[in-house]
């Protein structure tokens, strides 16, 4: 069967049996950001956006996103590079790998959260394991990525 | 492995029941757990574009569509009104935003899972499933039923003017439960009423009913017998997150610090 | 410095974050085959007989090998130098089955679905035998897990498989028994570390295909791609030269893959098929069939006199090395030799142990290396001894840990060259506030805190051993390549390597570019393990640097026609310091493309006798639960001694998190069998790592010595960090609520049931 839906904007179609799942859909469409760490929904590499919100693309099934817009990392560019340089400033994306399923909830968050607090953040993003960092460093570029993004609404 | 041949999404209820007759057939959930088993299913149906996924609250009830997310469960205004933090307290340990984003109430009510804080949660309240054809039944009836081939329409909450309590005790912060528990107080027939709800004892959650009356300034040693006698109305189980004698510990524990609360919040 | 101890940015980080297609899978071709194994559901048996008949019938199927397809030469898996101590104990696939979860057959086929519907329909008949599940009841069992002829040990270690002994050693200094007996206080305690697994967020993956020359090109998400050449031909029974090995970005290894788990497979599918394979891991194959740290038990036995002075030290540790040998021989070292030279008063020790064989999945290097349970065991022993002899545990410390310019006995004698252990704990005791919180703080409402301390030490690369090269290139225009064996995992090695380069080199990091690791043109370095890269790797990018700029020198002095003592190089430009007169670099670059026969060129290596120690205190604070006994990490401040800091970011996050990896074994990670040697650890539902919720507020700060031999002075940080959280946690538990665990993970059933039986 085939399933069509916006993918970072534009229509596609993609090939899909009942059982295929949006995360191989997705790579097989070149967003190879979305990375797989785990099948059992409890890492958050394969986080995109299902109209907008945070899902995990592992247990999404395809053919059950027929006309939803999907985005991946590949999608919000701009975004990623601006929060990523945050990131690298600390040297918190270490070997990367769980980037962009993290970086997605964290623009999710940003979006979703009025002035979050540490609590609230750690809370939000507790479905992004790490293993590399210990999660401090994230949080510091989290919260010097907020503290930009209020200078940048005030100037 | 699962594997699926056949995947619809259902135009309306009646059509999804009749496609579920099938033997291999399956309704989908948030496809979070199906996902990981074997099941070898002819036709999922998806009840995604029925219109399910709504909270919708009238002067008696809330009425939870069977595809509303636990993240949606989590951020309602007017159950947070009714019940504080408890029902989000009851699921917002739960893998992350992601998971709740796309686990569903009826799923996880459908699935009568042992470590189901949401179970748990729902069953101390005044709950009702009702079903697609069974009609609406208590939830407590539900979950003892043999699985059939009915749909889960919706959940619904009585309202009434009870306490709810829910606490959790993790090995690790995002973990499955070792214990879940949910204590509710309130007036029923004049007369004040005490249910206890414990899951993840590792069997599924069940639920206790107690006419008991107890004064605000009960003492500590007094409050922890009701709480030793509630406690003892349910089995325990062993299993890797911990000992059937450990679990029968904290659902004392933690059935007394609900009482507590709901007591001093009087 | 200019460029050294500045937190630059990953020289990769860009490619990170913005999610590029640089890792193994990423790579591979969209055509390649899918390569799975089928797996023994036994725990321990022989294959009578296999049945592909109907598998291979299934469309898409190109090949099912079993173990006759398979060259019967035994190999290691483990990525150590030759000849390695790890025995060798492997075939690529075997009629003898060892743990629920070895490989039993491999199938590759066009794609997902195909392989699938074949593994289900091959037919193997097992003779089921009795399995050895008991690490405590291995030694001269009457099971062998590996009574195989052809088994062989290419390394002194004390093997002996018709034992289940993978490794035995006996070592010391001075008499031990009579040093104990004059001590006042004797404690004898054991200690229990489990298996756990690195769980680094990409799993094991390899793709192989043919290239041109009919040789077989293997990339590989893998820490020791030299190793992997090696390995490879061993097990396929090839010449090396067929092989070529490429490291592309990884996603984590934290020693995972300092063990070649998953290349052998795909490598023999490309080689029998010529057609390219590729084999991803799933999440449960790489929590069943994987690489986990060894589980050890260790018994201590310390001896102080009444003053509190540690005069002796006796070390027994039995290691579990599971199915297979992977560094058993030498993980297990570590245990003595990385905890008993922390003290550095005692007056004699022993180190004593064996390694066995069980029938559970190999163990294999997880960050700390045998180090961490080692020092799990003697820092809560020491925490015991001072408990013993009422005294604060951070006192005990100051007067009996090793000092700078000490000799450490049971550290192979070397010398404490560079050591601020005493700093690293007075600046920790600082941080956490000790004085005021030590021993606990009742904070009412049922909770109680408690902290605990803990001291570390481990290596920087192994020494006369650990050999690293690096070759540096001036291009056109005077840019620099930099050419490393050694492989980054995520740690930003490549990025602290080109610091160096470009501190050594005056230049910017801009102008330096890095490439690795290719095996047919990355200069050879035994790999990323063992801490070696920043101080063994790092010695040789300051050598072949200076190399280089001799050359740069010589190559600009024949240009200005003067000698080349004349000249002094300053990073942009070659300079007459006679004339003034000048040539840049980047005129030199070009000009050295035309009619020049000196290539501007220099490759150096390096290979220390020693392995300095850096040094680490780390003290928790931890909040229970006075009921229920769950624990809750509230703080750790840590401080370390890696000497000087390359990369003040990278470096913090580093140690942040090994503390983190160090807070999940402290608390939850344990894989657990059950009586038939099925692993329930099998996902991350049952295998918990921290998630950013579980660790509290990690606090890290440096104390730096200046390691003489090391680059810029430094020593490593990769792996130290790791090894303070199980004993400070420990500590902090018992210090809030006397309850004493020996065995881990800390559970809160368990502090519940020491309370309870504390009442009693």
């Amino acid at each position: 069967m085939t399933v069509e839906f916006v993918l970072n904007g534009k229509r596609v179609t993609a090939e899909a049996t009942g059982d295929t799942v949006l995360l191989d859909v997705l790579r097989n469409l070149g967003c190879h950001s979305v990375k797989c760490g785990c099948e059992t929904t409890n890492c958050g590499l394969c986080t995109v956006w299902v109209n907008g919100k945070s899902r995990l693309s592992c247990s999404v099934l395809a053919l059950s996103i027929e006309g939803q817009e999907i985005t991946t990392l590949e999608g919000v560019k701009e975004k990623a590079e601006e929060f990523g340089s945050f990131l690298a400033a600390e040297g918190a994306e270490q070997c990367g790998f769980c980037s962009p399923g993290f970086i997605m909830n964290v623009l999710a968050m940003v979006r979703e959260l009025k002035n979050p607090n540490i609590e609230e953040i750690k809370e939000y993003l507790s479905g992004n394991l790490c293993r590399c960092t210990g999660y401090m460093g994230q949080l510091r570029a989290i919260c010097k990525y907020m503290e930009h993004m209020k200078e940048e609404v005030h100037s | 492995m699962l594997t699926i041949n056949n995947y619809v999404k259902a135009k309306s209820l009646e059509e999804a029941y009749e496609l579920n007759q099938a033997r291999n057939a399956r309704i989908m959930g948030g496809m979070l757990w199906m996902r990981l088993g074997n099941a070898r299913v002819q036709t999922l149906i998806d009840l995604s574009d029925l219109g399910l996924d709504q909270i919708e609250e009238t002067a008696h009830v809330f009425r939870i569509g069977a595809m509303c997310t636990l993240r949606q469960l989590e951020l309602h205004e007017g159950l947070k009104v009714l019940y504080g933090d408890s029902i989000a307290e009851s699921v917002r340990h739960i893998v992350g935003v992601q998971f709740r984003n796309q686990a569903t109430v009826g799923g996880s009510v459908y699935g009568r899972f042992g470590f189901s804080d949401v179970l748990t949660c729902l069953l101390s309240l005044d709950t009702f499933v009702e079903l697609y054809n069974g009609g609406t039944i208590r939830l407590s009836e539900f979950i003892n039923r043999k699985r059939d081939k009915d749909i889960l329409v919706s959940i619904i909450i009585r309202k009434s003017n009870r306490r709810l309590k829910y606490d959790a005790v993790r090995r690790a912060k995002t973990d499955f439960p070792v214990l879940t528990c949910a204590v509710v107080a309130g007036p029923v027939h004049g007369k004040e009423t005490w249910y206890f709800s414990v899951g993840a004892r590792p069997m599924k959650a069940k639920v206790l009913e107690k006419k008991w009356s107890i004064p605000r300034d009960i003492s500590d040693g007094l409050l922890m017998d009701y709480a030793k006698e509630a406690a003892a109305g349910f089995d325990y189980g062993t299993n890797m997150r911990g000992s059937a004698e450990y679990r029968r510990h904290l659902a004392e524990v933690l059935i007394r610090r609900s009482m507590h609360a709901i007591l001093m919040e009087e | 410095m200019r460029v050294v101890n500045q937190p630059v940015p990953k020289v990769d980080s860009r490619a990170l974050v913005e999610g590029q297609p640089v890792y193994t899978d990423d790579l591979a071709p969209a055509d390649c085959l899918i390569v799975k194994l089928l797996r023994s559901p036994h725990a321990h048996a022989l294959i009578q007989d296999i049945n592909l008949t109907r598998a291979l019938a299934v469309p898409g199927i190109e090949c099912i090998l079993t173990y006759e397809d398979c060259p019967d030469k035994r190999f290691t898996m483990a990525g150590q130098s030759y000849p390695e101590p790890s025995p060798y104990d492997r075939l690529i696939l075997d009629q003898r089955v060892r743990f629920v979860g070895d490989a039993v057959a491999i199938v590759a086929g066009t794609g997902k679905e195909a392989v699938n519907k074949a593994m289900k329909l091959i037919k193997v008949k097992y003779e089921v035998l009795e399995p050895l599940l008991d690490f405590r009841k291995a030694k001269d069992n009457a099971i062998l897990v590996h009574p195989e002829d052809n088994w062989k040990s290419l390394f002194p270690v004390g093997a002996d498989n018709k034992r289940n002994l993978c490794a035995h050693e006996e070592d010391g200094q001075g008499d031990i028994e009579s040093v104990l007996v004059s001590c006042d206080y004797v404690l004898d305690r054991t200690y229990h570390t489990k298996a756990n697994q690195q769980a680094m967020m990409e799993t094991f993956r390899t793709y192989t295909h043919l290239d041109t020359y009919g040789r077989l090109n293997v990339v590989s998400s893998t820490q020791i791609p030299f190793h992997v050449r090696r390995i490879l031909a061993t097990a396929l029974d090839i010449p090396k030269s067929k092989v070529r090995v490429i490291k592309p970005r990884i996603g984590g290894g934290f020693g995972a893959k300092q063990t070649a788990v998953t290349e052998v497979y795909p490598a023999l599918v490309t080689w029998k098929t010529g057609k390219p394979a590729k084999l991803v891991y799933t999440r449960e194959e790489s929590f069943i069939a994987s690489s986990p740290r060894h589980e050890m038990e260790i018994r201590v036995r310390l001896g102080a006199d009444k003053n509190g002075i540690i005069k002796g030290i006796d070390v027994y540790t039995l290691s579990n090395t599971g199915a297979f040998g992977e560094h058993g021989p030498t993980t297990v070292g570590l245990s003595g030799h990385k905890s008993i030279p922390l003290y550095g008063k005692a007056e004699a020790f022993r180190f004593i142990y064996d390694v066995v064989y069980t029938n559970v999945m190999s163990a294999g290097a997880y960050r700390g290396y045998g180090a961490t349970q080692g020092i799990f065991a003697m820092e809560s022993a020491v925490n015991e001894m001072a408990g013993i002899l009422g005294m604060d545990p951070v006192i005990l410390r100051e007067i009996n840990m090793v000092k700078e310019g000490q000799t450490m006995p049971a550290y192979y004698g070397e010398t404490a060259n560079s050591c601020a252990l005493d700093r690293c704990l007075a600046r920790a005791k600082k941080m956490i506030d000790w004085d005021n919180k030590y021993p606990y703080r009742d904070m009412g409402g049922g909770k109680i805190r408690g902290v605990g301390v803990a001291m570390a030490m481990q290596g920087s690369g192994i020494a006369s051993l650990d050999t690293a090269s690096v070759g540096i290139r001036v291009n056109d225009d005077g840019f620099y390549t930099l050419m490393v064996g050694a492989t980054d995992m995520g740690t930003g090695s490549d990025t602290i390597l080109a610091q160096m380069a470009a501190e050594c080199l005056d230049c910017d990091m801009e102008e330096i570019i890095v490439h690795g690791v290719d095996t047919d043109s990355s200069p050879y370095d035994c790999g990323s393990y063992a801490s070696s890269t920043t101080y063994v790797t790092g010695m040789a990018v300051l050598r072949t640097c200076e190399i280089l700029r001799r050359k740069i020198c010589a190559k600009g002095a024949s240009y200005m026609d003067c000698a080349p003592d004349d000249v002094g190089f300053d990073g942009e430009k070659v300079l007459n310091l006679k004339t003034g007169e000048s040539i840049s670099r980047q005129e030199i670059g070009n000009r050295v493309m035309c009619n020049n026969e000196d290539a501007l060129y220099a490759s150096e290596a390096f290979s220390s006798p020693i392995s300095p120690p850096p040094f680490m205190v780390g003290i928790a604070e931890v909040e229970i639960d006075k009921e229920t006994g769950q624990i809750e990490m509230i703080d750790y401040a840590a401080v370390v001694d890696c000497g000087t800091v390359i990369n003040p970011n990278l470096a913090r996050v580093q140690t942040e998190g090994g503390i983190a990896q160090g807070i999940g074994m402290a608390l939850f990670e344990d894989i657990v069998y059950n009586e038939k040697g099925k692993n329930y650890s099998n996902s991350f539902m049952q295998y918990k790592i921290p998630s950013r919720l579980d660790v509290g507020e990690i606090r890290v700060e440096f104390e730096s010595s200046y390691e003489p031999t090391g680059p810029f002075g430094a020593k490593s940080i990769g792996e130290i960090v790791i090894n303070t959280p199980p004993p400070a946690i420990v500590n902090a538990v018992h210090n809030a609520t006397g309850v004493l665990i020996r065995e881990l993970p800390v559970t809160a059933e368990k502090i519940y049931r020491g309370m309870k039986n504390k009442e009693k």
